[in-house]
């Protein structure tokens, strides 16, 4: 691959103390006698998605050709929008365990489902009526007992008593309705069965209803979908040909960079940028404290390639957050899209358009 | 919230707009910056829109104003209609080469602990 050359167009320039070309350019009007109108099928050419990395909880990939604020539109959604089902309602019928009822019900409200949201609907107020369609309950009945049977000098409380901790593992799933049914493939329980919730001695009690619904993260933090979703800017290291790094000072070069993102060879001592390794490039901009490194190097960040690390901790596989988040976005286009002809309509029927106070 | 969300339209369009709407804002309840900024950039990408700006007039209003500008006296709630029509596309573009990446099955795969 040909030495990488800094563009502006495509490039945010990173310096010691700015940046510069954050915004992207490629709009109408921009360049004279450029188009850059939006066209679907250079998107289609343009536009790539490559996965790199996927487990059991996370998920690493690329987002290539698309501006940061279709980049951005998806995290936001994966982080606020997406829909997951969590503890809302605590009913305490007895809690004599030292964690107050107010902080043990918002520790439950916390703890990953693993139900899939599609099963059920939103619950749109406190007001509207529970129902099997809306609502999901569980019972949390826990009563801590000495252990008779431990010798005298043990001292380990999970030996001494039993129950002496409330865990997620103690939810106790109640059907209601259909739900047997429905949710016959996949009782639900927390996704963690390792949480403690609250610890017990002998005579002390949990004895709750627990009522889980459907919601959003941008209503509380316990619906967020994601653990986290994040994007950064491919990284980039454009080197001078006019400057070459002098092989007496190559390995000091190198150490200014992440591991592995300089190669120097090792007979000739010249440098060169790993591009494979250069995503992995920290940004730390160490090489522009070096005088002697002056104009060898320009560090760059590539305008439309994002990095998208997303974890999941709940209901969702990570692979199927993105598409859940495309999903959300397509139903939010649909509902603005249905509202903006029904203005439309209202305005060809000759109606006067509904004007809002400004 | 409920309650809100039953009265209030989706869009309004604000006092002041152009009789032939060539220059309108328009108000979006219950969208913020993520809708408001895909939909900028996408109006933006139209030639005949001479200006489009998004702004959230007051974070504990849950709406955003979406400002749209055209040439040639032509309507903007035409090109906000492409405009989401063009972000669709996208979204399904997106979504089809994320497919595509995941099928191929060439990525690393890891166990973690949770």
């Amino acid at each position: 691959m040909a030495a990488a050359t800094f563009d502006t167009r495509k490039h945010v320039g990173v310096y010691a103390e700015h940046v510069s070309n954050v915004s992207s350019t490629d709009y109408p009007g921009h360049y004279p006698h450029e188009d850059h109108s939006w066209d679907p099928d250079q998107f289609r050419q343009k536009c790539n998605v490559q996965v790199n990395r996927l487990s059991n909880r996370s998920i690493d990939f690329d987002l290539v050709g698309v501006d940061a604020s279709i980049a951005n539109a998806f995290r936001r959604i994966l982080i606020a929008e997406v829909p997951t089902i969590a503890i809302e309602q605590v009913y305490v019928w007895n809690n004599t365990s030292v964690i107050v009822d107010e902080v043990l019900a918002h520790r439950l409200g916390l703890v990953p489902l693993n139900v899939d949201p599609s099963f059920l609907e939103f619950k749109e107020s406190p007001s509207i009526q529970a129902t099997d369609r809306n609502t999901l309950v569980f019972k949390l009945e826990v009563t801590c007992t000495r252990n008779r049977n431990t010798p005298k000098d043990v001292t380990d409380p999970k030996m001494l008593y039993n129950n002496s901790e409330v865990l997620s593992s103690d939810l106790r799933w109640v059907p209601q309705g259909e739900q047997e049914e429905i949710f016959a493939a996949n009782i639900p329980t927390p996704s963690n069965p390792n949480i403690v919730l609250a610890k017990l001695r002998p005579g002390q009690e949990v004895n709750m209803e627990l009522h889980a619904v459907k919601g959003v993260g941008k209503d509380h933090a316990k619906f967020c979908a994601v653990a986290t979703a994040s994007y950064r800017l491919l990284p980039l290291v454009v080197l001078n040909p006019e400057k070459p790094i002098p092989p007496s000072s190559a390995h000091k070069f190198q150490k200014c960079f992440s591991p592995g993102v300089i190669r120097v060879d090792p007979v000739t001592k010249e440098v060169s940028v790993d591009e494979k390794n250069l995503r992995n490039e920290s940004m730390s901009r160490e090489v522009y404290r070096h005088v002697e490194f002056e104009d060898c190097c320009q560090l760059a960040r590539v305008r439309d390639h994002f990095i998208f690390n997303v974890e999941s901790e709940g209901f969702y596989p990570p692979e199927r957050l993105l598409p859940e988040s495309i999903k959300v976005m397509r139903s939010k286009i649909a509902t603005i899209k249905k509202a903006a002809e029904g203005l439309l309509a209202s305005k060809d029927s000759n109606a006067d358009v509904e004007m809002a106070e400004g | 919230m409920a309650d809100a969300t039953k009265t209030t339209p989706k869009i309004q369009i604000l006092k002041g707009a152009a009789a032939d709407l060539s220059a309108a804002t328009y108000q979006i309840f219950d969208e913020s910056h993520t809708m408001g900024n895909a939909l900028r950039w996408m109006l933006m990408k139209n030639p005949k829109v001479e200006f489009c700006g998004y702004s959230v007039p007051h974070p504990s209003e849950n709406h955003i104003n979406v400002r749209i500008q055209m040439y040639d006296e032509l309507s903007s709630l035409d090109a906000l209609l492409e405009a989401l029509s063009n972000l669709d596309d996208l979204c399904e573009t997106v979504e089809q080469k994320y497919q595509d990446s995941l099928a191929t099955d060439t990525y690393e795969r890891w166990e973690e602990q949770s």
